[in-house]
């Protein structure tokens, strides 16, 4: 029930934007509403363009994949080269973060161990081939390169703080 | 995005001529997954969009533009709280760098950008859980704001 009043609440809360939009474009001419609903309904497409499929895909994951695979490669008793599967998975998505955190939670279900969840998700927010190409395009091979160096051990090593100071709670 | 779409209709339709029934029920799970999340998730866009109409890439252009610490850390905060889709921040980034703006300070504003999301902390919670969410957050700044003081010394 508690789930519910909180999705009613969203929705409520919703459609009070959407009205704003659209009295702020059509009656008040407000630049600010035009630009706020111009990004909201980017967004929306961004979000309805990939994350559809990244939940059937987890879906795909949660009732195909076996549990002890899992364990076996990521698990807690896997060794460092999970790192490396971890950031392969990553950097082959597309989209914005918070499609990545139901993906973690699915991993994380299954038994992944918690340091490799977190550096799946250091690698998602870093590593995207899509955005990396973007970045290489204006911002130039060495940036990038400089960037990714730097940022690779950073989100390993938050990846393991993580693991290790709490077990990766999933809802 | 058009690539990873393919890809996963490629797996789904392989999957479906192996186990039907599998298929259905993975489908039926994953659609029910995402339809809980959509009245949050748009919320969590509300937010943003609502973020982005009160910064425009030339008020950003202004505020990162100089190089002190303040400007500094007017970046670190604007790249935590603000979520700017690749497509206007990478391009926003070379502009700012290519008017001489520093290094650190381009850095510091991608870095957090990608690192920290505070607008999408509603969502983070939902899945982890306030501690989690929060420490993961925090790692993450302070790791952003190392990268991007290092990445100022090489580059």
């Amino acid at each position: 029930m508690k789930v519910d009043r909180k999705n009613v609440a969203s929705l409520v809360a919703t459609g009070v934007f959407l009205l704003f939009c659209a009295w702020g474009v059509w009656l008040a001419h407000k630049d600010f509403a035009r630009r706020a609903a111009g990004g909201y309904l980017g967004f929306l497409t961004e979000m309805l363009c990939v994350l559809p499929m990244m939940f059937l895909l987890i879906g795909v994951f949660d009732v195909w994949v076996p549990r002890d695979v899992v364990e076996r490669h990521v698990g807690e008793k896997a060794g460092p080269i999970a790192v490396l599967w971890m950031i392969l998975l990553a950097m082959l998505q597309a989209g914005p973060l918070y499609g990545a955190f139901p993906v973690a939670a699915a991993l994380s279900k299954k038994g992944c161990a918690a340091r490799y969840v977190f550096i799946y998700l250091g690698a998602f927010s870093v590593m995207k081939l899509p955005m990396l190409g973007f970045e290489i395009t204006f911002l130039g091979w060495r940036f990038s390169l400089v960037r990714l160096l730097f940022t690779l051990p950073v989100f390993i090593t938050i990846g393991y703080i993580m693991g290790r100071s709490r077990t990766c709670v999933v809802h | 995005m058009l690539a990873f779409n393919l890809i996963g209709l490629c797996i789904l339709v392989a999957c479906f001529a192996l186990d039907r029934r599998k298929t259905v029920r993975s489908v039926r799970r994953g659609l029910t997954m995402f339809w809980r999340i959509v009245p949050e998730m748009s919320v969590v866009l509300i937010l943003i969009s609502i973020s982005l109409a009160f910064l425009t890439p030339a008020q950003l252009r202004q505020w990162l533009s100089a190089d002190t610490p303040a400007h500094f850390a007017a970046a670190l905060v604007v790249g935590s709280i603000a979520l700017i889709p690749g497509f206007i921040a990478f391009p926003l980034a070379g502009v700012l760098l290519k008017n001489g703006a520093s290094v650190t300070l381009v850095a510091g504003f991608l870095t957090t950008l990608l690192m920290v999301g505070v607008v999408t902390l509603p969502m983070e919670v939902r899945y982890f859980g306030w501690r989690t969410a929060l420490s993961r957050n925090g790692l993450s700044f302070v790791g952003a704001v190392a990268i991007a003081l290092a990445m100022g010394r090489v580059l």
